[in-house]
């Protein structure tokens, strides 16, 4: 099986999904003749041509507001958002309209819409190439959110975007785009090609949304982590010697909460990790379900480990990414709890 | 530094406030017949004077004159009218049941009536308008069972929305009526979208985006006239000036430019201004930028010059923030007078038929409500069930809300 990279993997999905549904289009900024700024769309506006790939000004609300049009007229679009940090513009037309398009017109009108966004920190972004606002989505009745960690994952999960009749958000952590990263930096990065995950099957296949998966099996903690923490949780359980279970969510909402609680219920405990701030974030909400459905199975509190309440910083980069050493602190209090 | 006299802050404010005399002399008002009818296929830029005039059609004694007039035949003509009638005794009844408690909110057309009534007949079947919550003359004119509208305003257990929506926000894809949001200006830009979509795939379908006066502040709406320009979407975007939003004068949402059909001009947009009153002049320019739309020419911007002669809402007073008798000196009329008077001259219509047929009207719409509260109204009779507020959230509901659903009991 051939090994890609997430880039590679995300653009064969919408080559699969473009070849399969004439009425899927994808568009956004610099996407079309450049093929994006992260090469997600190279050579598909060269094989599709410009009425199926193409570029966009730069209005983040334009590019919702005509992709809800679109679906709205029967068209599949997959649109692009250059940086998650730069979707809020659009934000109204993803909360007000396309998420509840489906609800208002009692299905007369529906949104079969993918917003695809790279999203997350780790890359020396700064405050507005680094946010996760995945817990501004997770909170909008009508939205799914996805976030993929590996590029089997990715193309799979996008291909089941493109063919979801609901609209949805497409977070790529930028920091996998390349390869798997545990959140060391200073090691040298690990391409996908070394990695089992970078294995991705040509042609169509779908990862099912809503469903989260077991990365590793253990018995003693659950984390419960999406996109890169996945490997720093990783990370953090080979360094502390702990026998966590890892759980990659995957999809935020709907989300997989059966494999959650079967989960804590077998380990008693549960740490949390997102890169995304920490109050309101989606860890509130996982905690919350956890403690709802797991109480009396739990042996220690439920403990959040996330970016902290401020905005993304710079030069303090490895400062506020949620690390191994962090989360492996966290691990070590809570089975000490 | 001591020669630079002090800045000084700007803030537009109406002619007039409650308490005054109703002043319209700012506003320019060209002879019906006056401006020219350029082809559909003109270039914006030889076009640039249609922003700053009127287009309009009936003169003041009722005669249609000028190279806008003729898209209509006489029939059509006496049917619009009954469109607009229909529309205002609509409104006037829905108005009663808010006062009456029979649902909890209404927002009324009048005076605006030719807008929509007219647009909708310049359109073809699967033609989509992308509308705001002031626009029930395309479902009226399109034939839309009024019993299905008040279905929805009374959010009874036959309302097509099942009770989730405002009363007035309306959905109909059949009569190419898009959902109504509540989000001011949102439509406009999908309005576009859909158009492109039209277009990606080799289509004969155009699309109408409509938008208010005040909402042209929006985001969205500069977004829209991007896009449409960029991509030369076959969409026809209205902009509807009836002067007010809520409280709000017209000048505050187009500052310093001259009129709302000029902001198209800056966007290569072909941009025309239009009496909103005249039923035969909407008409007439609403063909022609449909036709320029479906022959692929592209979009084009309009203004409708008319008076929001209602409140905003039922929740609005408008005596707080304007003269009482404002709307009786507009100096565009009254568009259902206007359009009768001009049937009367040609002795298509009489003072008779127009009494008979107001009668008539009003029992259709009577009949209609009372069909309509057999099905009940928002606190009495018949409502949708409360699994209904679950469905229809997503496709297939997910696990999360099947949890809830059984919480609450259903």
């Amino acid at each position: 099986m051939p090994r890609m990279t997430m880039i590679e993997a995300i653009r064969g999905a919408m080559d699969v999904s473009m070849e399969r549904d004439a009425n899927v289009v994808v568009f956004g900024e610099d996407v079309g003749y450049f093929g994006g700024v992260f090469r997600c769309t190279q050579g598909l506006q060269q094989k599709y041509g410009k009425s199926r790939c193409f570029d966009a000004p730069i209005s983040e609300l334009g590019i919702v507001g005509t992709a809800i049009g679109m679906a709205t007229y029967g068209l599949r679009p997959c649109v692009e958002i250059q940086f998650a940090d730069y979707m809020y513009p659009a934000y109204d037309q993803i909360v007000s309209e396309a998420a509840r398009l489906r609800y208002r017109s009692n299905g007369e009108f529906t949104c079969p819409l993918v917003v695809r966004m790279p999203t997350g920190g780790g890359i020396f972004g700064g405050q507005t190439h680094s946010q996760s606002p995945e817990a501004l989505f997770t909170h909008v009745s009508g939205l799914k959110t996805v976030v993929p960690s590996n590029p089997y994952d990715a193309k799979g999960l996008l291909i089941a975007a493109i063919e979801d009749p609901d609209p949805v958000i497409f977070l790529e952590p930028k920091r996998l785009y390349n390869g798997p990263f545990d959140g060391h930096h200073d090691r040298p990065v690990t391409p996908w090609s070394k990695h089992e995950l970078g294995e991705v099957p040509e042609g169509h296949y779908t990862v099912p949304l809503g469903k989260a998966v077991i990365r590793r099996k253990g018995a003693a903690i659950t984390i419960l982590a999406y996109g890169t923490m996945v490997y720093v949780a990783e990370a953090a359980v080979a360094e502390t010697g702990i026998d966590a279970e890892i759980i990659d969510l995957r999809t935020l909402l709907p989300l997989d909460l059966e494999t959650i609680v079967a989960s804590v219920k077998k380990t008693g405990r549960c740490v949390v990790i997102h890169e995304a701030t920490l109050t309101s974030g989606f860890g509130a909400e996982l905690a919350a379900l956890v403690q709802e459905n797991c109480f009396f199975h739990l042996e220690a509190p439920i403990i959040r480990v996330a970016g902290w309440d401020t905005p993304y910083p710079h030069a303090q980069e490895w400062d506020y990414f949620p690390g191994p050493a962090r989360l492996g602190r966290a691990l070590v209090d809570a089975m000490e709890a | 530094m001591t020669d630079t006299a002090p800045l000084q802050f700007h803030v537009p404010e109406p002619e007039v406030r409650p308490g005054g005399t109703p002043d319209f002399s700012n506003v320019r008002i060209p002879e019906a017949g006056s401006v020219r009818r350029p082809d559909i296929d003109a270039n914006p830029e030889s076009i640039r004077d249609l922003a700053y005039s009127i287009i309009r059609v009936l003169n003041r004694d009722g005669e249609a004159v000028g190279p806008w007039a003729g898209s209509l035949t006489d029939d059509e003509l006496a049917e619009g009218l009954r469109h607009m009638m229909t529309l205002r005794a609509f409104d006037a009844r829905m108005q009663m049941a808010q006062r009456q408690g029979k649902t909890s909110f209404y927002m009324q057309h009048m005076g605006e009536e030719a807008v929509s009534c007219a647009f909708r007949r310049a359109l073809q079947p699967g033609d989509m308008n992308f509308p705001t919550y002031r626009q029930a003359g395309l479902l009226i004119a399109d034939g839309y069972p009024m019993v299905e509208m008040m279905n929805q305003i009374y959010s009874n257990e036959s309302d097509p929305l099942k009770g989730r929506q405002l009363p007035v926000m309306y959905s109909s894809k059949q009569h190419g009526f898009f959902s109504i949001s509540g989000n001011l200006a949102t439509q406009f830009v999908q309005a576009v979208g859909w158009a492109m979509a039209s277009a990606i795939k080799n289509d004969t379908r155009i699309a109408a985006g409509w938008i208010g006066d005040g909402s042209t502040a929006e985001s969205d709406f500069h977004a829209a006239l991007v896009f449409a320009s960029t991509y030369r979407a076959p969409v026809v975007l209205n902009i509807v000036n009836n002067q007010w939003a809520i409280s709000t004068f017209q000048g505050i949402a187009r500052g310093g430019s001259g009129t709302f059909a000029a902001r198209g001009l800056g966007f290569g947009l072909p941009a025309l201004r239009v009496d909103g009153n005249d039923y035969l002049a909407v008409h007439a320019v609403a063909k022609w930028a449909v036709e320029r739309a479906r022959s692929n020419l592209g979009p084009t911007l309009v203004e409708y010059v008319t008076y929001r002669v209602g409140a905003h809402s039922t929740s609005d007073d408008p005596s707080a923030y304007r003269p009482k008798t404002e709307s009786a000196a507009w100096p565009l009329g009254d568009p259902v007078i206007r359009l009768k008077n001009h049937l009367i001259l040609r002795g298509l219509w009489s003072e008779e038929r127009h009494k008979q047929a107001e009668a008539e009207i009003l029992d259709t719409v009577i009949t209609a409500q009372k069909e309509a509260e057999r099905h009940g109204t928002l606190h009495a009779g018949g409502k949708p069930s409360t699994r209904d507020m679950f469905e229809g959230v997503y496709a297939e509901m997910p696990p999360h809300l099947r949890r809830q659903r059984q919480q609450a009991g259903v």
